[in-house]
């Protein structure tokens, strides 16, 4: 009994022997690729860049440079940048602020900035149920914010009015062009976090989504004044 | 609450401007003439029900006269509370507003607003109101919205499978 524990744990001993050689062997890859970085790095030093030449230059321009269309990168900017219109319209608000509070934390992904002004602001969250009476101001704040600009329509009611269909509200859609409907009621910060995430998915994929044509709105572009 | 005993002494002295007493589950209500309805407030604020904590409407259709508009006084110095109820036809659905001051006394300014609504809401008019006009509803919007015969509305729900445009662009 005692010799097959002793057994174990030369086993086990071995076993650690053998993690810490495969963990030299990964800082010895670290240590590599830290020293080709170096040189690399010579290059704006001492060494005048001339020096790499043929599949070397070609390798370090591989390693080194990203390129891509300017249209790609600026929506990539604006896509982890949204600035969101402070705009709350029932209960569904409540949980558009915890998107922003600490434990969903919408700053992890650069939209924490909530505007007060429409004009400073590119996304609208109409979060909870919009009235007959409520809807021509929602429009006007729309038109207010600056191209290019989303509308996320959080919650049943301002989607499909959800429990409140009656005479008193109107959906979204028949306002305003819609990018994402986030669906539940109301739905959940995670569910408002999901439906933001995949607003940055489209926006980096197509910037314009496409809106014009599926509403119809063809020729409402916003031209320069000299234009 | 007065007892029914005390609720029928208070009709008694509001005399014929009282046409019915409601006494259920302790809740005392007078049922009024609703040309008189100035008056009887301002008698039951003599004898304490100094404040009017609600104003709201009722449709009782089919039954006529259709529309009613109830009062809550609350006596707040014996918290004691009363109900009065007046019932106007949809014909002439017309009462005086309590709001303002008048010769016979004065109003109730916290009426303002809920006659306002019980108008926008059952096309009750107050007749002597200061401003008369919607309170909820959009200024142009036509109709009552809260009157048991008026369409509930609501919109159809575009959903992609019953939108052949979005479906189309779905795809």
């Amino acid at each position: 009994m005692r010799r097959e524990l002793l057994g174990a744990a030369a086993r086990d001993t071995s076993a650690t022997e053998a993690e810490a050689r495969a963990e030299q062997g990964a800082l010895r890859v670290r240590e590599l690729t830290a020293s080709q970085l170096l040189r690399v790095s010579d290059l704006e030093g001492a060494n005048p860049p001339a020096a790499l030449e043929g599949s070397d230059l070609e390798r370090n321009v591989r390693d080194r440079v990203l390129t891509t269309t300017l249209d790609k990168a600026v929506a990539w900017a604006r896509s982890n940048s949204f600035f969101p219109l402070s705009f709350g319209l029932a209960c569904c608000a409540m949980e558009q602020f915890q998107t922003a509070g600490p434990r969903m934390d919408i700053a992890r992904f650069g939209y924490e900035a909530f505007r007060a002004s429409p004009r400073q602001a590119d996304l609208i969250i109409l979060a909870g149920r919009v009235s007959i009476k409520m809807a021509p101001i929602i429009r006007r704040l729309y038109d207010q914010m600056l191209e290019p600009k989303w509308a996320i329509s959080m919650g049943a009611c301002c989607s499909s009015m959800g429990v409140f269909n009656n005479y008193a509200l109107v959906p979204a859609d028949k306002f305003m062009p819609i990018d994402v409907h986030v669906p539940g009621c109301p739905p959940r910060p995670e569910a408002l976090m999901h439906g933001v995430l995949k607003l940055r998915k489209l926006v980096q994929a197509d910037p314009d989504l496409g809106w014009r044509e599926r509403y119809g709105a063809l020729g409402t572009e916003e031209k320069p004044l000299d234009a | 609450m007065p007892d029914a005993p005390g609720l029928e002494l208070l009709a008694k002295e509001l005399g014929e401007a009282a046409l019915e007493t409601v006494y259920f589950r302790g809740r005392a209500t007078l049922i009024v003439d609703p040309q008189r309805i100035r008056w009887v407030l301002g008698e039951l604020r003599a004898r304490g029900y100094r404040f009017l904590s609600s104003v709201h409407g009722v449709d009782h259709y089919p039954d006529e006269p259709r529309l009613g508009v109830i009062y809550e006084l609350l006596d707040m110095s014996r918290v004691d509370r009363v109900t009065v109820k007046a019932r106007v036809p949809l014909g002439e659905p017309v009462i005086d507003s309590v709001t303002h001051d008048g010769s016979d006394g004065p109003g109730w300014p916290t009426a303002n607003h809920q006659e306002r609504e019980v108008y926008d809401m059952f096309g009750v008019t107050f007749r002597g109101h200061p401003e008369l006009r919607r309170i909820l509803m959009p200024e142009d919007y036509e109709g009552h919205p809260q009157r048991r015969d008026f369409p509930v509305g609501g919109e159809p729900v575009h959903f992609t499978y019953n939108d052949p445009a979005r479906r189309a662009a779905s795809r």
